[in-house]
């Protein structure tokens, strides 16, 4: 039986936790996307089109002052009013109506919030078709096709007043005492789960904020659709990494993953594995992976602490993928190499050691001082130390000439003093070891200025194999289709 | 492996294979590149029984280096001894069809879609069908998808028994359980039906494509409506009624505006392929209806439609349909909120005064386009004006003349340097179509004024818009309106106006040429010599460019006396730069 948590983070109440980025910043250099995001006006929805005709509401008593034999028939028809939408863009637009849906709406959080014994079970597809009418919609196009999720505002929902109290109703339905799995799951099926993951794709933050805790609430305790939703969160992320590029929630929903992660039963499945393999790691490719890193290497560790044989599919893989070009990201995967170290068994770590190493040596040997001091801080880590010192013999040999090359020629003075304080760790580490490797690393550089000399021999010469090996079969062939077909 | 044996001949050819397994990425792929001259070198049996096994088993590596040796194997029929032996490749491609990263996969598919044409037919059925069914029923979603574009290609070719399979498995992927699956079907659905026999076109794909176009994910949907011209195209016309115009219907109405987007997009397709009757009835109220879509988005798509539609309606009663219910929805479009679909339209719209006649467009177009002239988007009016050609033909472009005017010097002045330059563009059009007359009295101070522009951009483009206006006007026309102004800028207290003297000059020389020896001669040599004494060393060496320019229009005579000495003085100047174009003028002159 897997458990799951509630995370950490998430909020009992969404609307305290979140602010919206100032929009005065003190630099004093007006940003682009702001200049814009005044101008445009806030998002159309896409919903208000299929209302086929506005309906006059009457404001009906309040719940409170409905004796008890009223109060299930009162509820219900609170809930069908609600079902009403109306035009946000148009801000003017039946004023009256709106803040009738607005208090009636307020009152059925209240009342399943605080009175008990409200949620009978007719109640229940009123509930769900109201929220459905409600935030189940085709997300409109962004208004800004080159939206950047870190550079850009997003685009606010403009129905927000109303959407904000039915998310919250939702929210308050499913945490009631009274809140009956069985009699929820005949209409809070596989349906309406996919509807629920296609809307974290939402521009707007405050949005994704609650649907994170109601998915959350829903995968909790909804036992029959777990399965279901990580499936589909699968498709979601398989389809942000090889087909679109695109989705707005890809952090909420790693947010989720990362506690569910955490009650996996032991030993993994094999679907589990298969997860982290396919769709984790291969997230780390995505171009806009500073938005979810936190959260990605937040999973991947929870896998790791789960079952530490999977150690080597992580390392291996985000070598795989290793930035060539992104530097910002370099710095990134280093982060999430040290988070992984930091709980990595000695075990393990022998295993991956010298591939891994091989690629810290590239990075220490890199042109950007950011990658360089990144990865030369491992040595400030206790635990990630005392695994080098015990595996002195395999790694100093694999970045012993990195180090002596870059504390030689690196441009950047911290680099340098930072490269002097790992070679004099080595050298207490192992002093006979670093003798060795510095007399055969000054042999070796004598031989290389040697071959250097040769070297502009050979760059040409698998041009000239080519073309002689070329020539000698063609003549050979000469006749034959083969000249004919594959001249280069 | 190959060259290890001792042959020494193939020594190099080791060389290129022990690089097949560095450790460095880039000489791999290097020597993938060549893979074509280890399999000559080796010959067609080694290549079969021993490189390509090699290959097989090493597959796991970067996405690079996947992708070349994907498209190499996609070359390799007579590396292997030809089509007899073409089979050989299909292990690799297999397992290549199988890894995620996309482009590796697509790259596979298309290698296999080429060399299966080289399968014989009993091949196919023994080595290639089998290949697609394993991948059809594959662990992973990926060679799942791969699957989907293979089954065209086998079809045709194959057995009554196979063919029914293949149907099977294809109707299979269209209900998959992963929606990437279903996206790579509904993308080849319309592929799959051509080659179809037209009685499974209507059994199978119609099923299927109704399936797929109410898919629960907008994403499978909108993938059906591509499908759906080639499946409207495929049946005859009495039969599209029933099994095609529900579903079209539907995703013209479809509540993610993705779908609605691409019906609109596919507009022109989708009225060709259902044929003119359907049209009439159906696809001008749908086509309204995205006219007036709420999202900007579909609104723009259709916009950009209007044209071609209209002019694919049928005849009989074109102007009918488009009086009675495409321009009504046309004249909303000219006031829209959302400036994209505004200029989308202003792409199109003056398209339909050819097709509406010459009462039409005065009486209805007209005070579209003048609306949209004074649009507050510098794009809407730019493509207004960008298509002015069309209008011209139909009712002469004085009718606009009056309002073009404000409009051309408004964008001439625009504060964007962009907006500016792209007017400059539609210069030689306009004065074409307006005439000289009117372009000296009203547009030739503009053209004038860019030359002093303040970004070189513009001052660039200005200059070659003189070129195209003297061809247009001759060079009668440039001696009276243009020389005299730009000799005047000659004296100008800015060095990039002086400057810019030089360049206008560089160009008229080159349209006018040798028969107007005499402006050149009397007119701009002088200037040009005088400025050789500039205090600016650009200047100078500028005039150095300019004479070299102007050099084979002139007389000996001038040459001599008057050039020559000019050169060698700044062949003898303190700035480098001078001295080097002086001294090239001199060279290519032959006054050396």
């Amino acid at each position: 039986m897997e458990t799951t948590k509630l995370p950490p983070s998430s909020p009992s109440s969404p609307t305290t936790s979140f602010s919206v980025p100032s929009a005065e910043k003190v630099d004093g250099f007006p940003r682009r996307s702001m200049r814009r995001a005044r101008q445009r006006r806030s998002h159309s929805s896409s919903q208000f089109r299929y209302q086929s005709s506005q309906v006059e509401l009457t404001p009906l008593p309040l719940l409170k002052d409905a004796p008890v034999a009223e109060l299930h028939d009162l509820f219900c028809k609170k809930l069908q009013q609600c079902c009403v939408l109306f035009d946000f863009l148009d801000c003017v637009a039946d004023l009256k109506g709106k803040e009738i849906k607005r208090a009636a709406l307020n009152e059925l959080v209240e009342s399943v919030a605080t009175s008990r014994g409200v949620l009978i079970e007719p109640l229940y597809p009123e509930a769900i078709k109201m929220i459905s009418v409600n935030i189940f919609r085709t997300l409109p196009p962004s208004e800004n096709p080159e939206f950047d999720p870190e550079e850009d505002e997003p685009t606010l929902e403009a129905s927000w007043p109303h959407l904000q109290l039915v998310y919250e109703f939702f929210l308050r339905f499913l945490e009631s005492p009274d809140f009956q799995p069985s009699m929820a799951k005949r209409y809070v099926d596989q349906k309406f789960v996919l509807q629920l993951l296609e809307l974290f794709d939402s521009e707007d933050p405050r949005e994704r904020e609650y649907l994170k805790t109601i998915l959350h609430r829903v995968y909790g305790k909804l036992l029959g659709l777990r399965a279901y939703i990580r499936k589909q969160i699968n498709n979601i992320f398989l389809r942000f990494i090889y087909e679109t590029e695109h989705f707005n929630g890809v952090a909420e929903l790693l947010e989720i993953l990362g506690s569910i992660i955490n009650g996996f039963a032991l030993p993994l499945k094999a679907e589990h594995k298969q997860f982290l393999v396919r769709v984790l790691i291969p997230l780390h490719t995505a171009k806009s992976l500073s938005i979810f890193h936190a959260q990605l290497a937040y999973c991947v560790v929870q896998f790791m602490e789960k079952d530490a044989t999977v150690t080597e599919y992580i390392i291996r893989g985000l070598l795989k993928y290793w930035p060539k070009t992104c530097t910002q990201k370099e710095v990134m995967f280093l982060g999430e190499i040290e988070e992984i170290l930091d709980v990595i068994e000695p075990s393990q770590f022998i295993r991956v050691q010298e591939p891994l190493f091989k690629q810290i040596a590239a990075c220490i040997s890199s042109p950007h001082f950011q990658v360089a001091e990144r990865a030369l801080y491992f040595w400030n880590n206790e635990y990630i130390l005392s695994l080098i010192e015990e595996n002195c013999q395999v790694i100093l040999p694999l970045v012993f000439a990195t180090l002596y090359r870059v504390s030689k020629e690196h441009w950047n003075q911290t680099i340098v003093s930072l490269i002097y304080n790992v070679l004099k760790t080595f050298m207490e580490m192992n002093s006979k070891l670093f003798d060795d490797l510095t007399a055969s690393y000054k042999v070796e550089k004598q031989k290389g200025r040697n071959r250097r000399l040769l070297s502009h021999v050979s760059d040409g010469i698998y041009s000239i194999i080519h073309h002689i090996i070329f020539h000698i079969v063609s003549m050979y062939c000469l006749g034959h289709p083969l000249n004919t077909d594959h001249g280069s | 492996m190959a060259g290890a044996d001792g042959d020494d001949s193939l020594y190099p050819i080791a060389v290129l294979i022990d690089e097949l397994r560095n450790e460095d990425v880039q000489l791999r792929l290097n020597s993938i590149k060549k893979l074509s001259t280890i399999a000559l070198a080796l010959g067609v049996e080694r290549t079969r029984t021993e490189l390509l096994p090699f290959l097989t088993d090493t597959i796991y590596d970067e996405d690079e280096v996947l992708l070349a040796l994907a498209e190499q194997l996609g070359n390799f029929t007579m590396l292997v001894g030809g089509p007899e032996y073409v089979h050989c490749l299909l292990p690799p491609l297999e397992s290549l069809a199988t890894v995620e990263e996309t482009v590796v996969r697509d790259k596979a598919v298309e290698s296999l879609r080429k060399i299966s044409q080289e399968h014989s037919p009993v091949d196919l059925e023994v080595h290639f069908e089998p290949l697609v069914k394993r991948l059809a029923s594959g662990d992973w979603f990926t060679s799942r998808t791969s699957a989907c574009g293979l089954f065209s290609v086998c079809y045709p070719r194959v057995s009554s028994t196979v063919k029914a399979e293949i149907r099977q498995h294809f109707r299979t992927l269209c209900s998959d359980d992963t929606p990437m699956v279903r996206r790579a079907a509904a993308s080849k659905l319309g592929e799959f039906a051509k080659v179809l026999e037209l009685d499974y076109v209507k059994s199978d794909i119609i099923s299927l494509f109704t399936a797929l176009a109410s898919d629960e994910q907008d994403s499978v949907r909108l993938l059906a409506v591509e499908a759906c011209v080639s499946i409207a195209t495929l049946l005859p016309q009495e039969d599209l009624e029933t099994l095609v115009m529900p579903t079209l219907r539907q995703a013209a109405e479809d509540k993610s505006w993705r779908v609605r987007y691409m019906v609109a997009d596919k507009f022109s397709e989708l009225q060709k392929a259902v044929g003119p009757e359907i049209t009439k009835n159906d696809l001008v109220p749908a086509f309204q209806n995205l006219l007036k879509d709420c999202e900007a988005e579909v609104r723009a798509a259709a916009a950009n439609k209007v044209k071609e539609f209209c002019e694919n309606l049928p005849e009989d009663n074109r102007e009918q349909i488009i009086m009675t219910h495409i321009l009504p929805c046309v004249k909303e479009l000219v006031s829209d909120t959302n400036q994209h679909v505004k200029s989308a339209l202003a792409s199109v719209i003056m398209g339909l005064s050819t097709i509406l006649g010459k009462d039409n467009t005065i009486e209805h177009l007209l005070p579209l386009f003048l609306a949209q002239l004074k649009d507050e988007c510098p794009e809407v009016r730019l493509n207004i004006i960008s298509n002015l050609d069309c209008v011209n033909e139909v009712i002469g472009i004085r009718q606009l003349s009056q309002s073009l005017l404000p409009a051309i010097v408004e964008l001439a002045e625009d504060a964007k340097w962009r907006v500016r330059l792209a007017i400059i563009e539609y210069m030689p059009l306009l004065a074409g179509q307006l005439g000289v007359e009117f372009f000296d009295e009203k547009l030739n101070t503009l053209c004038m004024a860019w030359l002093i522009d303040h970004v070189y951009a513009i001052r660039e483009a200005a200059t070659c818009n003189l070129m195209k206006l003297v061809e247009k006007f001759g060079a009668e026309w440039a001696q009276n309106t243009i020389v005299p102004k730009v000799l005047g800028m000659a004296n100008d207290p800015n060095y990039l106006h002086r400057m810019t003297t030089l360049f206008c000059i560089n160009v008229i020389v080159h349209c006018c040429g040798y028969p107007y020896r005499e402006i050149t001669t009397k007119q701009m040599l002088p200037v040009v010599l005088k400025m050789s004494n500039d205090q600016v060393a650009n200047v100078r060496f500028n005039v150095a460019k300019s004479l070299q320019k102007i050099g084979p229009v002139l007389d000996s005579n001038a040459l001599q006396t008057e050039v020559k000495p000019v050169l060698e003085k700044l062949a003898s100047d303190t700035d480098m730069d001078v001295k080097y174009f002086a001294q090239e003028a001199i060279s290519v002159l032959a006054l050396a």
